[in-house]
């Protein structure tokens, strides 16, 4: 069914509506979209051709927003747009499952803003022309105050569909009522004097970066071979008993609570536990560790594209993303937010002050030069690639 | 007979044992709901608050979502009881052509993957244009959940002796009546079970949910978002109101029946 | 009209099967049989092979999870069968309010649930921590990531699926008659062999297919209670669907699964003789 119908029968089936061949229309229709890049003109075009509406529909994660939404009702006082916010993105994976058929049928899904994790979803959304690409001209804040850090993205070069909400990075967590020597290298994972008590990441691209980085592979430049070996090592791993558990989310209390005493984790969720007190401790490897983003992109159809522009820009003044930040705890890709923070520390009193000193001084939420220095992205891969790449680590993690 | 006492009274033991097992979970949720946490996670003891019970509605977005998560539940469990109680009545006490079909179906609802259930759903109402919203979750919980209740009934119908309804019709009774004074009393307590179900089913379902729900979010699906960067303690307090609402409408029936007595 | 009413009974929940069930599943069929990728489309080739390449790499996996599914139902037999009993027979006038408790807990999240189990059987949490500390388990001694708790999560969630049908079914038999039965035979074994048993069989009937078949097809559990070899089938339907965006796989997956499953209800329905008990009652 590459064959794309004659329009009128088309829209038969659509009145069909209900019908079976309707359906199997839609089945069979998951026709060829791959998207060319846009020609440059084409973009300007298309963004010459946008109007602000006055309005933005923005869909997010639970818990990335303050509950008060302040900084987003500062945008509609100082630009006079008014917004709708959904916390409606749950997994990048059942998310990107909902938004493929009905984008594919050329549907709006109703939102000008989305954010998901640079990974295979969000590949996919770029290769399907599922993003809008952006009008840098009309982003002046995320060119004077987005960190270089983060206008060198391996998955979106050029930044042409994304542009950063914010970022964690995947390191080693470990619990030190149980481990008492200074975890610094990965090698520690793969230590069989830990049989048992080791946590790794169930993602392909979390575990494969991981493996990688033991053998001394940059990830970013990665070749099949690379990936091949990598999941060699993750076997040997796994049948040697040293593997307690394939996590997802749920490594943080796994390790918090002793059931596994190191693993692979994220730098967020490591920094809530420190400010409840429990015993665990973060660590970016020497052999390296990875840094993801969540990033904001216009989905294709969205109806206020420019509105939408115009806050993701705004999300870009210091003062916002500080007050944004705070919040979320994560890292911010405004480097000008730690100073902003100190400063608060420094007025602020009491329980705040220490609750703010806490974020200013943790590498957690600002990671140092050294750190940086360390981080790759997720290893960037086509389509192709991609079908070569999960199964060998897949076969490792679902055995 | 002093065996027979002693073998009930362990079983009546057994009972509650199995019930305490089954809630255990929640008498944690509870305890969570009272924790005077000093970060985003939830999930070590800190010290009592009652914080989180002044502040329960601060969240307007869960609070909206737990509404919707009671609204759909109650609408689709009707609608769930009314036909899957008509259908087990059909599959039960009737034959007819296309039973053998109809019981088919009935399985396929149940051993259907839900992620199946849900993207095949999806893609139903993309290709006929329906909006996703409150409604195509209805539909969906329906969908999955009807079945249960067929098979409950069912399982109650054939138990029941069908002379006492031929009594009854030929004693005068219209179809309608024998229905509402016979057939629906005996079968009740199956009615109630399916409906107990896909109450269950729907309060809690996430997976099928995520696919329909366009932008209309649901308790659960708020939770597992909320989960990357830790549940709020907003959530145990509502789950905490949920229980506690239903432990208080159970002494209530347990009385009410009492006093009956 | 009496010729009737079957059809009527059951038009509504057939329309509702027919247009939202069978529909989607015509054209997961047809997808199970294409191939091609997400980017590049999928074309209609007939491809049979899907199924034994999938079947071929994932035969472990689905075996495994006919084997969980089927422990847990069995412990879900032996555990919830005395509960149904005992509502039924004993509950007087309260036995809504014991269903009522049993399933309340459902009624919240599963994730709520899912974190309290792991706060309640962390390795050195407030359980075996404290069996630990007191010398009763030796010190690696864990549930989590085990076999042992992946079944006993499945057998935790379904049970009530399980207690409510078998329930709905004995509540129906005459006390009296039980004691008639036993006065009967010489022992009480007896009397329920001969008398409880074979009347309860539509409600185990409809308890097993109410559980064993979710519990088949179950991916939570496993991801959350199990290590590193405990991967179920829905898993790997999950993985192909939303990871691997191989709709072809798990279309091919998800119905060599439901047909597995229903060539299994159908022998256990035949060996149980449950379809003769259905269709004697429905003449």
């Amino acid at each position: 069914m590459n064959h794309p119908m004659p329009r009128s029968r088309r829209d038969v089936f659509r009145i069909a509506g209900f019908s079976a061949a309707g359906l199997a229309l839609a089945a069979c229709g998951v026709q060829g979209q791959k998207a060319a890049p846009p020609k440059a003109d084409a973009v300007k075009d298309y963004w010459a051709k946008q109007t602000k509406h006055g309005k933005v529909v923005f869909a997010n994660w639970p818990e990335y927003m303050p509950e008060d939404q302040a900084p987003l009702k500062k945008f509609q006082q100082a630009t006079g747009i008014s917004y709708e916010y959904k916390e409606v993105i749950q997994e990048n994976a059942e998310f990107f499952g909902k938004a493929d058929p009905v984008l594919r049928a050329g549907q709006s899904l109703g939102y000008d803003i989305v954010v998901m994790t640079n990974g295979v979803q969000l590949q996919h959304m770029i290769d399907l022309g599922y993003a809008t690409p952006l009008d840098h001209s009309q982003l002046p804040n995320f060119a004077a105050n987005a960190g270089q850090k983060y206008k060198e993205r391996a998955y979106d070069p050029g930044n042409k569909y994304t542009v950063p909400y914010t970022s964690g990075v995947t390191g080693i967590a470990y619990n030190t009522k149980y481990v008492d020597e200074d975890i610094t290298s990965i090698e520690s994972l793969f230590d069989p004097k830990y049989k048992g008590r080791v946590g790794m990441m169930s993602d392909a691209q979390e575990i494969g970066n991981f493996a990688m980085f033991v053998l001394g592979i940059d990830p970013e430049k990665s070749t099949e071979a690379d990936w091949k070996k990598a999941g060699e090592k993750l076997k040997a791993q796994r049948d040697a008993g040293i593997v307690r558990k394939y996590y997802d989310q749920s490594y943080i209390d796994a390790v918090a609570k002793g059931d596994v005493w190191l693993t692979m984790a994220w730098s967020g969720d490591v920094f809530q536990r420190q400010l409840a007190g429990e015993p665990v401790k973060f660590v970016v490897p020497e052999e390296g560790g990875t840094i993801w983003t969540d990033n904001m992109l216009i989905p294709k159809g969205a109806a206020n594209p420019v509105d939408a522009l115009m806050l993701m820009d705004y999300l870009y003044q210091p003062a916002v993303a500080t007050e944004l930040d705070e919040f979320i705890q994560y890292v911010t890709p405004v480097p000008a937010v730690q100073d902003l923070l100190r400063e608060k520390a420094r007025t602020a009193e009491g329980k705040d002050k220490k609750a703010l000193e806490d974020m200013v001084d943790s590498p957690l939420m600002f990671p140092t030069e050294a750190d940086y220095a360390k981080l790759r992205n997720y290893t960037p891969l086509t389509t192709k690639q991609e079908q070569v790449f999960n199964p060998i680590f897949q076969s490792v993690t679902q055995a | 007979m002093r065996g027979i006492r002693l073998g009930d009274r362990l079983l009546h033991i057994y009972t509650w044992i199995i019930i305490v097992w089954l809630s255990s979970p929640i008498a944690v949720m509870i305890l969570f709901g009272f924790n005077d946490k000093k970060s985003k996670s939830n999930t070590s003891w800190q010290g009592f608050t009652l914080r989180w019970y002044a502040e329960l509605f601060d969240i307007s977005d869960l609070t909206v979502a737990l509404r919707n998560s009671l609204v759909i539940a109650a609408v689709s469990t009707v609608i769930t009881v009314v036909i899957g109680t008509m259908l087990g009545l059909a599959l039960g006490r009737h034959r007819f052509r296309g039973k053998g079909f109809t019981n088919f179906l009935v399985f396929a609802a149940i051993s259907t993957p839900e992620l199946v259930m849900g993207a095949s759903l999806l893609s139903l109402f993309v290709s006929g244009n329906v909006p996703r919203d409150a409604n195509t979750i209805i539909i969906a919980h329906v969908l999955f959940s009807v079945s249960f209740v067929v098979v409950t009934v069912r399982a109650r119908i054939v138990t029941l002796d069908p002379s006492l309804e031929e009594a009854a019709r030929d004693l005068g009774a219209t179809a309608w009546g024998t229905f509402r004074q016979v057939t629906l009393p005996s079968i009740m307590p199956g009615v109630m079970a399916g409906a107990m179900l896909s109450f269950a089913l729907s309060i809690d379902d996430y997976v099928v949910t995520s696919f329909v729900n366009g932008s209309t979010v649901t308790f659960p699906l708020w939770i597992v978002g909320a989960v990357k960067t830790g549940i709020p303690p907003q959530v145990n307090v509502m789950g905490t109101l949920i229980f506690g609402i239903g432990v208080l409408i159970a002494i209530g029936n347990a009385v009410a029946a009492r006093r009956r007595t | 009209m009496r010729r009737l009413t079957p059809y009527l009974l059951a038009l509504p929940s057939w329309l509702w099967l027919a247009i939202f069930l069978v529909v989607p599943m015509a054209a997961m069929a047809s997808v199970s049989l294409q191939t091609g990728n997400a980017i590049d489309g999928f074309a209609m080739t007939f491809s049979f092979s899907n199924y034994s390449d999938a079947l071929g790499r994932y035969g472990t996996q689905l075996a495994r999870s006919l084997v969980y599914g089927g422990l847990a139902t069995v412990a879900m037999l032996v555990i919830g069968y005395p509960v149904a009993y005992w509502i039924a027979f004993k509950g007087g006038t309260r036995k809504s309010v014991y269903l009522f408790l049993l399933l309340l807990p459902f009624f919240v999240s599963f994730v709520l649930r899912t974190i309290s189990w792991n706060f309640l059987l962390s390795d050195n949490g407030i359980l075996f921590g404290t069996l630990k500390g007191w010398g009763l388990l030796p010190a690696d001694f864990h549930v989590l990531a085990t076999t042992v708790a992946v079944v006993g999560g499945l057998t935790y969630n379904f049970l009530p699926f399980m207690i409510l049908p078998i329930y709905v079914s004995l509540e129906r038999v005459d006390p009296r008659v039980i004691e008639a039965a036993q006065d009967l035979y010489a022992t009480r074994a007896a009397a329920f062999r001969r008398v409880v048993l074979p009347l309860s069989l539509p409600g185990v009937f409809a308890g097993v297919l109410m559980t064993f078949v979710p519990a088949t097809a179950d991916p939570i559990n496993a991801q959350i209670l199990g290590g590193t070899a405990n991967t179920m089938i829905g898993n790997i339907i999950q993985t192909e669907y939303l990871t691997n965006l191989n709709y072809p796989t798990a279309s091919a997956l998800s119905f060599t699964l439901m047909a597995v499953l229903l060539v299994g209800i159908f022998v256990y329905a035949r060996a149980l003789g449950t379809e003769n008990v259905l269709e004697a009652a429905a003449r």
